[in-house]
């Protein structure tokens, strides 16, 4: 639903001042607005960072837990991180929450054209189609389905952030102020609150860190990596090729061009790149050791 | 046999003389005689005649006329058969008229006692008892008020009235040995009622106990019954003769206040060696509590003396004081008088200890067989030692067995005040040390589970506040094995069998040892086969840390989960138990909400974590704690589903949302993959295919 406007780019620059100086640069499609890149950021750093605090409790009985609690400063430190990265969880949900409400406004005009307009977060039969297409295509028995600006795996990653951050979220708040709570529920639901918490948690990272950063960052056909969440750029080719639909309609409609910007400076893609390989080894190392803890650790 | 018929017949027509004899008094005095006394008298004749008549029986006849009264009573009582019934009691009346005569009251006529009697009117009733104290005013007046006097006005059976202990008829002055209160025969006159088990000692209230056996066994009897020494004291010595009175009794003889002066009656110049107490602080500062002979030597257990007394210290220097003295296998003899003279045993001359020498010799010590036995006057400390595993060692003759010496030293021995002295507090590791360091003779041979003790004991707590911060009081290797009765903690009598740890301990640690006595874990209040945990098994024996170490804390949750097992690991399950596994303290462990000593069963009312405390004990982290809040789960499950089933239940429906995910999302990228791969190398051909097409583009640029 709502990263589908796309709105003209601040710093997009005409392309006709550009070309003037030195050979036209190879222009890119300008895939995610600055504030989705910059929630997608919050969502990395905060995740990560809530998923190495809580499993350091959480693993308890590994000798890496007990390091890291030490290395984190100790577990009413660590506990504090935790809930300042929780916080800022909270609040990159808020403003994307907010920011739906201006689009509605500035956009879209009502909700109904927000969710069911073309370009929606939403599932729908299209979706159904692809995903049948999908699964033929993966048996060789079809061509890869032309996919659209979103594809239904990219719409299940974004409602199983909502869906973790109802379901982890809540329970953490009562696991924070456990007293407060108690006053409705019963004592036991803090044990249950702690169950789900944790159990979610580490399906998420789990997801997060193996499924998701398969999907979207390290397919084979886009290895080393795809970092266009973090710059919002890709190239046309790659548009054309990974999302045939979406370039189809823009095309169509005339859109294309109006979405097209200059790369971003090499610096920039290299910090992008170090961040993101960061990230991607923290994710990494999390799941190997879910994986130690869990198979060769657990008591 | 022969001859025996004629003398017997004889001797039978003399009785019938006395017989007729008698009669004719009888009737001279126109007494008529009951028949059945008469046939007494005649059957006892009979009897007389068949067993000893040896005497003449002419003589008697011919004493009476001489005393009169005397004379005309034994007519009668002189006959050994004659009896009377008292009550159930046969009483006889036979007065053996020889002993009478020979006793000190010979000169008396019957009646001078019998005083109710009248020696013409005869036959008499049952006479008075005698008193007397007619005569004998000033002593029937002490025994009136004496302690058996008293118990006789009580009508008390067992109580002593004079023929007790003097006798009848027969008595005799106490100067001569045959009387019973002769300085020889008292221990045993008063022996028949105060020895033991007789009534008396059994039923009445004698503080004392083996009174006879201590006695004899003392210097007084030894003196008086091996040596014959009549002038060693018997009990009237002490006790007096008549005015017996117990010892609380100001008045009498062995009272606080007058015990000194009984005992100086013999021990005339016993200040002369009781300087320290009669001159000391003590009788200056302490007059209350000043002490009486018999505080230091027991009633009857008058101490001995084993060492020959007259030796002087001289006499031994002459030889001993030259330094290079040895005997024939190379053991320095030479004495060091300043070692001694800075000792404990300063006054003590060498001959207390050394004992067995004879004065009399050359060389005095000749005669000495056996090594000095400290016992001798450390008695209590030598019974210890016996029993300890020291001594039994010794008694086997273990070569490794510590004897005194082997810790007290030998002529340089100093009191364990002295902070010279190896038995002072701060020294007594290194003392013990000596054997039980690792590696040493003891630590070799010892098989069981404490081991580089005196290095682990060093870094206790007790260790540093011994050796570090210098506290005497802190508990050293005695304290808790005692200095002379050590013995291995598997022995049920040993101060460090678990049984009698929490009492060695609170001997210390006394305020601990009340709120343990009442805990779940004292055997008090848990009636249980299986053994309860005590000190040493959280606090250890010798590495014992201090409480408020972190390591102490988390290290002793292991020591809880030792025996609850289950409910240690249910701990584990939750955040208290998963921050406290991460290495935090400040966070809930056992014994901050069950309690450290004073740990009870959750259904006493005293319990932490009873209804009526529980949110308390919870609030003292979490402040603001509620009810709700306090049925936090502490030590809850997911894997029971009959005890916690929503537990269970969430924990079974998460893990299954996650396998489904992880399935589902597993299986949707692995069939990608080929298709992935297949685009990947597709593009790869392309974008060669592209840069073989259009090599100007990068000449171009």
């Amino acid at each position: 639903m709502p990263a589908s406007i796309q709105e003209p780019e601040v710093e997009q620059q005409p392309v006709a001042v550009a070309v003037a100086a030195k050979p036209a640069p190879e222009l890119e499609y300008v895939r995610f607005r600055p504030l989705h890149r910059a929630l997608h950021i919050c969502m990395v750093v905060s995740f990560i960072t809530l998923a190495l605090t809580g499993m350091s409790l959480k693993f308890s009985y590994t000798g890496w837990a007990v390091r890291l609690a030490h290395l984190l400063g100790g577990f009413q430190t660590a506990g504090f991180i935790h809930r300042s990265a929780a916080f800022l969880m909270f609040t990159a949900f808020a403003v994307h929450l907010g920011d739906l409400v201006r689009l509605k406004r500035t956009h879209y005009g009502s909700w109904k054209k927000l969710l069911f307009g073309p370009d929606t977060m939403l599932f729908t039969l299209r979706d159904l189609r692809e995903f049948a297409a999908t699964m033929k295509w993966f048996v060789g028995a079809g061509p890869r389905p032309r996919y659209g600006r979103w594809t239904y795996w990219e719409k299940f990653d974004y409602f199983a952030v909502f869906w973790g951050i109802a379901v982890i979220g809540a329970t953490g708040l009562v696991l924070w102020f456990p007293i407060a709570f108690t006053r409705l529920l019963p004592g036991w639901f803090i044990n249950v609150a702690t169950i789900i918490h944790s159990d979610e948690a580490l399906l998420a990272t789990g997801f997060i860190f193996t499924i998701h950063f398969f999907n979207t960052h390290l397919r084979p056909e886009k290895f080393p990596m795809d970092t266009t969440v973090f710059t919002g750029h890709m190239s046309v080719a790659e548009l054309k090729r990974d999302k045939p639909g979406e370039y189809d309609e823009l095309v169509a409609s005339g859109r294309l061009q109006a979405n097209l910007a200059e790369p971003h400076p090499a610096v920039v893609i290299k910090t992008i790149r170090v961040f993101a390989w960061c990230a991607l080894a923290a994710g990494f190392s999390i799941v190997v050791w879910i994986i130690y803890a869990m198979i060769f650790a657990y008591r | 046999m022969i001859s025996a018929q004629p003398r017997r017949r004889a001797f039978a027509n003399v009785c019938w003389v006395c017989v007729l004899l008698l009669l004719a008094f009888a009737v001279r005095l126109g007494v008529v005689t009951a028949w059945a006394q008469e046939q007494a008298a005649e059957k006892g004749a009979e009897k007389a005649q068949e067993k000893a008549p040896e005497k003449p029986p002419e003589k008697a006849p011919e004493k009476a006329k001489a005393d009169d009264t005397t004379e005309t009573c034994l007519a009668c009582h002189n006959d050994k058969t004659m009896t009377t019934r008292h009550g159930q009691k046969t009483v006889s009346l036979f007065v053996d008229g020889k002993r009478f005569a020979g006793s000190v009251h010979a000169s008396l006529t019957c009646t001078g006692c019998h005083s109710d009697l009248d020696a013409n009117n005869i036959p008499h009733g049952t006479p008075a008892k005698v008193d007397c104290g007619n005569c004998h005013a000033d002593e029937a007046k002490q025994h009136a008020k004496s302690l058996h006097g008293k118990a006789l006005a009580r009508g008390d059976p067992l109580a002593p009235r004079c023929v007790s202990c003097h006798g009848n008829h027969d008595i005799l002055s106490a100067k001569d040995a045959r009387s019973p209160v002769a300085p020889m025969k008292v221990p045993f006159t008063c022996g028949k009622c105060h020895q033991e088990g007789t009534p008396v000692q059994k039923d009445r209230n004698i503080p004392e106990h083996d009174i006879l056996t201590n006695y004899s066994e003392s210097i007084h009897g030894e003196g008086l019954l091996k040596k014959g020494l009549t002038v060693a004291p018997n009990c009237a010595s002490c006790h007096t003769a008549h005015s017996i009175l117990p010892h609380t009794d100001p008045n009498s003889s062995i009272s606080r206040g007058k015990i000194a002066s009984t005992c100086t009656k013999c021990h005339s110049q016993i200040e002369a060696v009781h300087r320290k107490s009669i001159r000391g602080e003590l009788w200056e500062k302490e007059a209350n509590v000043l002490p009486a002979c018999v505080d230091c030597h027991q009633p009857h257990k008058i101490r001995k003396v084993f060492y020959a007394q007259g030796m002087a210290d001289a006499d031994c220097l002459r030889c001993h004081s030259d330094q290079s003295l040895k005997a024939r296998d190379g053991r320095v003899l030479a004495v060091h008088t300043t070692e001694l003279a800075g000792s404990r045993h300063a006054r003590i001359a060498c001959s207390q200890c050394h004992s067995e020498v004879n004065a009399s010799h050359v060389r005095p010590c000749e005669t000495i067989t056996k090594k000095v036995d400290c016992t001798s006057c450390h008695a209590e400390m030598g019974q210890q030692y016996q029993k300890s595993v020291h001594g039994q060692l010794f008694a086997k003759g273990d070569a490794n067995a510590p004897t005194c010496k082997d810790c007290h030293g030998t002529h340089h021995v100093l009191g364990k005040q002295n902070a010279e002295s190896p038995t002072f507090p701060t020294n007594i590791p290194v003392l013990c040390g000596r054997c039980h360091r690792e590696g040493e003779r003891a630590a070799i041979r010892y098989k069981g589970q404490q081991h580089e003790i005196i290095q682990h004991y060093s870094e206790s707590i007790h260790g540093k506040g011994l050796l570090k911060s210098g506290l005497t009081v802190t508990a050293t290797c005695t304290s808790c094995h005692t200095a002379h009765r050590e013995l291995p903690a598997s022995d049920p009598e040993s101060t460090v069998n678990p049984k009698n740890v929490p009492n060695t301990c609170g001997v210390c640690h006394h305020g601990i040892q009340e709120q343990f006595v009442m805990s779940v874990h004292s055997a008090s209040v848990t009636h249980t086969g299986k053994p309860l945990p005590v000190c040493s098994d959280c606090h250890t024996a010798h590495t014992i840390e201090r409480a408020d170490k972190d390591q102490f804390k988390l290290e002793i949750m292991n020591k809880c989960g030792r025996c609850h097992e289950e409910i240690a690991k249910t701990y584990f399950d939750t955040y208290h138990g998963k921050v406290s596994r991460l290495g935090y303290t400040n966070t809930a462990k056992c014994y901050d909400c069950h309690g450290s000593h004073d740990i009870r069963s959750v259904n006493d009312p005293q319990s932490h974590l009873s209804r009526a405390n529980v949110v308390a004990t919870c609030a003292r982290c979490h402040t603001g704690a509620t009810r709700r809040f306090a049925g936090y789960l502490t030590h809850a499950t997911h894997h029971d589903p009959r005890k916690y089933p929503f537990l269970f239940w969430t924990f079974w429906g998460m893990t299954a949302l996650l396998v489904g995910t992880f399935v589902v999302g597993g299986v949707h990228t692995l069939l990608w993959l080929p298709r992935a791969l297949h685009m990947r190398r597709e593009l790869k051909a392309e974008e060669a295919a592209e840069q073989l097409k259009l090599p100007p583009e990068g000449e171009k640029k």
